[in-house]
């Protein structure tokens, strides 16, 4: 590996949720105001990543008051406090800028299936393959199963 | 010590300070160098060192450069250069040369031959503004008037025109230094230098800063 690669993978942070792009996440970040320091939350869909590795950023996205609010977060930023997931997005592509241009209905993102089987807030399909279910986990805060090898209904 | 050391631009990336700021870095394998010889003022009428830098197959450098490495040594060189140093300075044939003279919040220059750009319109090259692209513009990226026709009749010198861009020795000054690694001989400096990845640099205290 060069030395260039062994470099930015020092800077790379392990220890937050993997997260992707559709899902509703809070992200808490250190805010220092002269000699205090608070912690603040922003929570919002993920509309997007800048991969590169220890530069990767995300785009968080919420409606606040009836005004879109864009928030670009550096992944591996140490004033990340923590990430917690809301929700998992059921989506089909890798950026959700169109997001900036609905709103009201047009603005949901649907939901993971196996994500809501997982909380036990539904039940598993007919058919589908059983899966263990997380008793434990907490929305979010645990890391998530590998994804699983369901076949499409 | 010297005040100048031979390195290797790696690329760019950036690093988190200790306020969790994103700072711009520059990566440079610094060194180590080898002094392959001290120059004297009794001997050559100044004081300084020939620093060598990177390894060189011994097949690929001619027999009189070869018996002036013997003198360090060290093996063959890719790269030489000559540093100033103090007259008392204890630096002999064969010692070595690392990262460690330069520390964290340093100010150092850095030296490079940058990127080629072959001929180059003066949009490019002198930061030209140029013309509109449609509506019938016919001034896209002309240079426009060169001069005018009765007096001087003629185009005055250095004129800023298209050209040669690139590939020329360029200093940059006054580079913070965010990082030592004298365990891997790394440094790394906040912003740009001059050069493509891999190329030669040579970063010495920054002479503007008192050094």
């Amino acid at each position: 590996m060069s030395l260039l690669k062994e470099l930015e993978k020092s800077q790379i942070r392990s220890d937050l949720p993997e997260f992707k792009v559709g899902d509703t996440v809070r992200v808490y970040s250190r805010i220092k105001e002269g000699e205090k320091e608070r912690i603040q939350y922003f929570e919002g869909i993920v509309i997007g990543f800048h991969r590169n590795a220890a530069s990767t950023t995300f785009k968080v996205r919420k409606e606040s008051y009836g005004v879109g609010v864009e928030k670009t977060y550096p992944l591996h930023s140490p004033l990340l406090e923590k990430i917690v997931v809301k929700k998992k997005g059921d989506i089909r592509r890798a950026k959700l800028f169109f997001l900036r241009k609905v709103s009201g209905k047009k603005a949901r993102i649907r939901e993971k299936k196996d994500w809501l089987v997982k909380k036990g807030v539904a039940v598993p399909a007919e058919g589908a393959p059983e899966r263990p279910v997380e008793e434990s986990a907490a929305p979010g805060a645990a890391p998530l199963s590998p994804e699983s090898t369901e076949t499409k209904e | 010590m010297t005040t100048g050391i031979l390195g290797k631009k790696l690329g760019m990336t950036q690093v988190f300070d200790a306020e969790g700021k994103v700072i711009p870095v520059t990566v440079i394998e610094v060194g180590p160098c080898t002094v392959v010889q001290r120059k004297t003022a009794q001997d050559d009428g100044y004081e300084a060192v020939q620093i060598g830098f990177g390894a060189n197959k011994a097949h690929r450098v001619g027999r009189p450069l070869m018996g002036h490495f013997r003198k360090a040594g060290k093996g063959a060189f890719g790269a030489l250069k000559e540093v100033r140093i103090a007259p008392d300075s204890a630096l002999a044939a064969g010692q070595e040369i690392h990262v460690d003279i330069f520390k964290e919040g340093d100010f150092v220059d850095v030296t490079g031959q940058s990127k080629g750009r072959g001929f180059t319109g003066s949009v490019k090259r002198w930061n030209f503004k140029g013309g509109r692209a449609s509506h019938g513009s016919m001034f896209h990226r002309a240079p426009g008037s060169i001069g005018a026709s009765a007096w001087p009749s003629r185009v005055i010198k250095n004129m800023k025109m298209a050209g040669h861009y690139g590939n020329e020795r360029v200093t940059t000054l006054n580079l913070k230094v965010v990082g030592v690694s004298p365990e891997k001989n790394l440094l790394l400096v906040r912003g740009a230098v001059p050069g493509a990845k891999n190329s030669l640099v040579f970063v010495r205290h920054a002479i503007k800063k008192g050094n």
